[in-house]
């Protein structure tokens, strides 16, 4: 025993307020976590924010590859210049406003007349907003690509269409890819907001378990771990794909 | 002789802006013809030749291919493209596909030919430039020689009835120039049309059925290959001959 002595009772000491931590914490995780299934809020919450990442992120692609081939096919060729207006006032509208504006508007104003499920108005809203950002990025990737590979493509008679599917969007895609990727990620986090429509995500799923037990601690670290977990998990994701597409580049 | 003309162009004005890219250009591209372009930098040569499949569209004047004015705008100017093969400065493979993606796509998508069908066919080209065991391969991977048959090879997978050559042998080091020029040689004894811009004056002399010196947007002087060499009528020809050769 070499730390007997003058030290020993500081040891004690420590040792004791840790034991006595740890059994609070297993109180509050009790408390918390187990009492009532209160653990439902999260795994509920964290389904909800899953779905509304998932299907926004899918109306965000779609929308965006549109808005981007519209604004750049307008920048190349001088066409489209209706189409091209209509997209410039979306991108400006959509990046000029807060996305929890947006997503109260969409469901207390555009969607107020029917009864909506809220997810639906939260896909709605996060895809539209995500929409004009990934709009954006893909438009740079688009127009990073050399104008050689698009005469290439237009030589061997492949149409404007023809061009920008098999030959300009793969490229720019592979670009692009990690901002798109980081464009998800911020998207998965800002569905936190969900909450203003009182849709019961992940976020919103910790504040009642607070609300419930005056016990903030616990409820909020485990939202942030579980969020940290799955961009953590995201990015590794990202990062293969984006070794896979590289193939190409040696 | 009105049958055999594959190419006429007639009053050909082209204006980037300001500039007269071209300035009333009249040619006629015969089947089996190596019309070879020269000329100085920004005479316009480079400028004529992509008016020629219209990746760039002329201000003024029409082209004529197999008997179809292509300049007119009803005319389905990517059917008349499948036919005109074209190889630039740059290469312009497509980086993100095999070699043998880049060849069989448009065969493929646009001949509507089976993949076995388009593979066959590449494959064999491929064999007569050399490269057949590189088929698998990423552009990244080749020389800009390699690049440049490969380029060439891509062209023929759509059966042209016309070559159409950028300065092919511009961005290649001088040691795989030779590569190229003899990939285009060999074509152009098969037989095909062609028509090629380029600095390469051995090869104009040697390969060349007829030669355009172009200048200031206008063809100054055109003949066969042993006469505008040998006897070059304007001054303007006899000083860039003086400078090149």
């Amino acid at each position: 025993m070499p730390y007997m002595g003058i030290a020993g009772g500081v040891w004690d000491k420590i040792r004791d307020a840790m034991v006595a931590w740890g059994l609070e914490l297993k109180d509050s995780f009790v408390q918390n976590f187990i009492a009532e299934n209160r653990w439902k809020y999260l795994v509920n919450g964290l389904g909800v924010t899953l779905q509304v990442t998932f299907f926004a992120v899918i109306i965000g692609i779609v929308l965006g590859f549109l808005v981007a081939i519209v604004r750049s096919t307008a920048d190349k060729t001088g066409k489209l210049g209706f189409l091209n207006g209509i997209c410039r006032v979306y991108l400006t509208v959509i990046r000029g406003t807060p996305v929890v504006v947006q997503l109260l508007i969409i469901y207390f104003v555009i969607f107020s007349s029917v009864d909506i499920d809220k997810v639906v108005a939260a896909v709605v809203a996060f895809g539209l907003n995500s929409g004009a950002y990934v709009a954006e990025i893909v438009r740079s990737g688009i127009m990073s690509i050399d104008q050689g590979q698009f005469e290439a493509g237009r030589s061997l008679g492949f149409n404007y269409g023809q061009t920008m599917w098999h030959i300009i969007v793969p490229q720019a895609f592979k670009n692009v890819l990690p901002a798109l990727a980081n464009e998800f990620i911020v998207l998965l986090k800002e569905t936190s907001v969900c909450g203003y429509i009182a849709l019961q995500d992940l976020t919103k799923g910790g504040d009642i378990i607070r609300s419930r037990t005056y016990d903030p601690f616990l409820p909020l670290i485990a939202v942030a771990v579980i969020y940290l977990v799955i961009v953590m998990g995201l990015s590794a994701l990202v990062t293969r794909l984006e070794r896979r597409l590289r193939s190409s580049d040696h | 002789m009105t049958t055999d003309v594959l190419i006429r162009v007639t009053g050909l004005h082209m204006d980037f802006g300001t500039v007269k890219a071209l300035n009333g250009v009249d040619l006629e591209i015969r089947k089996g013809d190596v019309t070879v372009i020269i000329g100085p930098s920004g005479s316009g040569k480079s400028t004529l030749l992509r008016t020629l499949n219209l990746l760039e569209v002329p201000t003024e004047g029409t082209i004529t291919f197999e008997g179809v004015d292509i300049t007119d705008h009803k005319v389905n100017i990517d059917k008349h493209r499948q036919k005109m093969g074209m190889v630039f400065q740059q290469f312009n493979l497509f980086p993100h596909m095999t070699i043998l993606r880049n060849l069989t796509l448009a065969p493929m998508k646009l001949l509507h030919q089976t993949r076995e069908e388009a593979e066959e066919n590449a494959l064999q080209l491929l064999a007569r430039v050399g490269l057949a065991e590189r088929a698998g391969a990423y552009p990244a991977q080749l020389s800009g020689g390699q690049k440049q048959r490969i380029a060439i090879v891509r062209a023929l997978c759509m059966n042209p009835d016309v070559m159409l050559f950028d300065e092919p042998t511009s961005a290649l080091d001088p040691e795989m120039v030779g590569e190229v020029l003899d990939v285009m040689r060999s074509l152009a004894k098969e037989g095909m049309t062609m028509a090629v811009v380029t600095h390469e004056m051995g090869f104009a002399r040697e390969v060349g059925t007829h030669v355009v010196f172009m200048d200031e947007g206008r063809i100054v002087e055109e003949n066969t290959p042993e006469e505008l060499f040998a006897h070059p009528a304007s001054d303007r020809l006899k000083s860039f001959l003086a400078k090149v050769l």
